[in-house]
């Protein structure tokens, strides 16, 4: 009836630490945090997909969430809160 | 006991159902999709996983060895790329309500008309 | 709906949701013991046929290549939604120059080291994709990343190249209706859709996999464009009209 039976420890901390990241993802209210918070959770992923012998889903998740999500989020976070800035503060760039 | 990988899955999907439903802005709201998504892809490969199996790329280690399998990794991998994509056309229309509304709050944006 | 009521339907949706999730897991083998043949058959049958290593990069392009067609099309539908949405059609936007070079050496020499170096992981990754981990689709994200970090350390100059729409169009298109093309190609010669009608190769080399390689530069250089015009486009702000004297690098 224990988990280690059937789970290689390390296992089982990986998937502790992805149960414990996603509510902590969830519960960031601001996006700019949450972007880094999602950063971190994705790697706790990388290192999921590592242990569960998937060295290409592994590689993909690890380059998306270190490249493509905090680009795509910031650059939104950016431009929502970029067109409420008054004509005169953009040309003081 | 052995069922506690598949209970993880199951435990991200809502969690991250739970996020969009009781989100403020938007992009929260697209990143509690992001941990959605995830859900998916640690059920695909628990769904695929062989106890004490090797990752299925046979350079360096015969070819009988006992491997994971490959097609769950597959879906897996083009699933983690593309969905950047969808998430950031799903960031393209809160941007967009945000022009159109001035906020990028979902309950704020019910008004908006044209 | 108002939040109130939103909220409060959540935790009974969320209960029966987990009573389902509960129900469906109990029906799955235990973890572990994956007992479906077709993992097993791949796994034995793709290395003599195909020569190539790194089964799941077969069965991506060559076993299950109709899905990542379609998933390549969801690619190339996305960023087209993301262009039309943040496009805007009144004509009142302006493209932000970047006309500030970064003051610091250091970190532009760094930023300088990991555009080389991004290129080259990318590069392999994408080349290397079906022998060992890897592949076309994180390749082409890497090589998207390493271009970025030219737009952040350089001024508007250095990047114009590679946010020119006329240019990034068509090489999407290469990547994705490449992919058609070679299934088409197939159909040609009397074959069903993408079968691998190239020769195979030695297993271990390059010049292995048959068709698998062409696909996977495809997909390639589909990620990649699909992820600069994605970052083309969302990094294009909206500024007022630029007094003449701003104008200009």
């Amino acid at each position: 009836m224990t988990v280690a039976a059937t789970l290689v420890p390390l296992q089982a901390v990986v998937f502790a630490l992805v149960v414990l990241g996603a509510p902590l993802v969830v519960l960031t209210r601001d996006p700019l945090r949450q972007a880094l918070v999602n950063g971190v959770y994705g790697v706790s992923l990388v290192l999921l997909f590592v242990v569960l012998a998937a060295p290409d889903p592994a590689l993909s998740m690890l380059v998306v969430s270190g490249i493509a999500y905090p680009l795509v989020i910031l650059a939104a976070i950016a431009r929502s809160r970029g067109e409420r800035r008054r004509p005169k503060e953009l040309g003081d760039d | 006991m052995s069922y506690l990988p598949y209970a993880v899955a199951a435990w991200l999907f809502l969690v991250g159902l739970a996020g969009v439903a009781t989100s403020k802005n938007l992009i929260h709201l697209a990143v509690c999709l992001t941990v959605t998504q995830s859900a998916s892809y640690v059920l695909l490969l628990t769904v695929g996983y062989v106890k004490h199996g090797n990752a299925p790329i046979f350079k360096g280690i015969p070819l009988g060895a006992p491997a994971v399998d490959p097609v769950v990794q597959a879906l897996t991998l083009t699933d983690v790329v593309v969905s950047v994509v969808v998430v950031a056309l799903i960031l393209a229309l809160a941007l967009d309500a945000h022009r159109l509304s001035g906020t990028v709050d979902p309950d704020g944006i019910a008004d908006i008309s044209g | 709906m108002t939040r109130r009521v939103r909220i409060a339907l959540l935790a009974p949706a969320l209960l029966g949701l987990g009573t389902l999730f509960a129900w469906a897991i109990a029906g799955l083998p235990p973890f572990g013991e994956y007992r479906g043949p077709y993992g097993f058959v791949l796994n034995q049958i793709v290395v003599p046929l195909r020569h190539t290593t790194n089964v799941v990069m077969a069965t991506t392009f060559d076993v299950r290549g109709i899905d990542t067609m379609g998933e390549e099309f969801i690619l190339y539908a996305s960023v087209l939604g993301v262009t039309l949405l943040l496009r805007d059609e009144t004509g009142a936007r302006q493209v932000e120059r970047n006309t500030r070079r970064l003051r610091d050496d250091t970190v532009r020499l760094v930023g300088v080291l990991m555009v080389g170096g991004g290129l080259l992981v990318g590069l392999w990754l994408v080349a290397f994709g079906y022998i060992t981990p890897g592949g076309g689709f994180p390749g082409g994200v890497v090589l998207a990343g390493a271009i970025l970090v030219l737009y952040l350390i350089g001024s508007h100059r250095d990047y114009r190249p590679f946010r020119n729409e006329h240019v990034l169009d068509p090489l999407e298109g290469i990547g994705t209706g490449g992919y058609v093309v070679v299934g088409l190609a197939a159909l040609v010669g009397g074959l069903a859709f993408l079968t691998n009608l190239f020769g195979f190769g030695q297993t271990g080399t390059l010049a292995s996999g048959g068709s698998i390689g062409i696909l996977n530069a495809a997909a390639g250089i589909a990620v990649t464009i699909a992820m600069l015009l994605l970052f083309a486009e969302f990094l294009e702000t909206y500024v007022v009209p630029l007094e003449p004297e701003d104008v200009g690098s």
